[in-house]
């Protein structure tokens, strides 16, 4: 994966997956130098058992391929960039992934078009709730998809003017939050 | 109109728009719309899924192409990601490997509009994996 956008886009299918409603994406600033990924789900989480094993590329729940690349991937990348990787799950409840970054560190991968990544998972899955949040030191930013479509009230979001409409707002937001981060680097 | 840069831009936005009465039926009559599938497991986004989701959606709007265009998982073609699954209505669904925008473009013109086959298409037999319950 190129950017964290990309691993968003990738680990987010795993709550879709999970039959989750309601998908929580939150990038946040430490004021320690740390950029943390989060993404919390209310699907039907993991036992213990498969909590241990999903760091392992050979596991995976589908059964059209033998391996599963999307957390070892984003483990390697967080452990490279001086971060780690953790998983806390209860089955029925739902899942809490935690990554982190250190800034400075020469491999910390670039955040990524995440405003295209938020619109595209929310015309992929219009009936979920996908909450992405920006968390800087005295800055928040709030894309909630369950507000969009309220506002939308009917009118689609891949209409052109939503769209560039979308994409301007999501973009100034994630414009700040990169000047932000730039601030820590 | 200025730039929209809140949740209340947009409300304003739609207000603005109020006249239109583009309403996209999404989900109620699958069987009457094209789909477009974008896989978009993790062999499809290193792959470069994303832009060619990003394509199908911005191209199809403005070639006027009523169609919905959604993520959908792994097929087991890793080899040939990014792979998309396109549905005309009234055909079985085919899958393209190897899309990158030309493709996809090639996709649209002839294929979705024209119902001409293009090159690159993978012989769907994703499905006896199902069937049988092998993992192969």
């Amino acid at each position: 994966m190129k950017d964290l956008s990309l691993h968003v886009l990738d680990i987010v299918q795993n709550s879709v997956r999970a039959e989750a409603d309601t998908i929580k994406v939150t990038l946040e600033l430490a004021p320690e130098g740390k950029l943390m990924l989060l993404v919390e789900d209310d699907g039907r989480g993991m036992d213990a058992e498969l909590l241990t094993r999903v760091g392992n590329p050979f596991v995976t729940t589908r059964t059209t391929r033998k391996v599963g690349l999307g957390i070892p991937l984003l483990k390697q990348n967080a452990e490279q960039a001086g971060g780690s990787l953790e998983i806390t799950s209860e089955p029925g409840r739902g899942t809490l992934l935690k990554a982190d970054f250190v800034i400075r560190h020469p491999d910390c991968p670039p955040v990524g078009d995440l405003p295209e990544v938020a619109y595209l998972m929310m015309v992929s899955n219009p009936d979920l709730t996908i909450i992405f949040t920006l968390k800087s030191l005295h800055d928040e930013s709030v894309w909630n998809s369950e507000h969009i479509r309220e506002t939308l009230d009917g009118l689609s979001i891949q209409d052109p003017e939503i769209r560039e409409g979308l994409r301007d707002w999501f973009q100034s937001d994630y414009q700040l939050f990169k000047q932000n981060l730039l601030l820590l680097s | 109109m200025t730039k929209v840069k809140t949740l209340a831009d947009l409300k304003k936005l739609r207000e603005n728009l109020q006249d239109k009465i583009h309403v996209r039926e999404s989900g109620e009559h699958p069987e009457s719309t094209i789909q477009v599938k974008v896989a978009m497991a993790t062999c499809g986004i290193a792959s470069g899924a994303k832009d060619v989701m990003t394509f199908f959606v911005e191209e199809l709007e403005k070639r006027g192409i009523n169609a919905i265009v959604t993520q959908t998982g792994c097929m087991g073609y890793c080899y040939a990601e990014p792979t998309v699954e396109v549905t005309l209505p009234g055909h079985a669904p085919l899958v393209f490997g190897y899309v990158n925008n030309r493709k996809a473009d090639e996709i649209i013109e002839k294929y979705i509009k024209n119902g001409e086959l293009v090159d690159g298409i993978i012989p769907e037999l994703y499905h006896s994996i199902d069937e049988t319950g092998k993992e192969k």
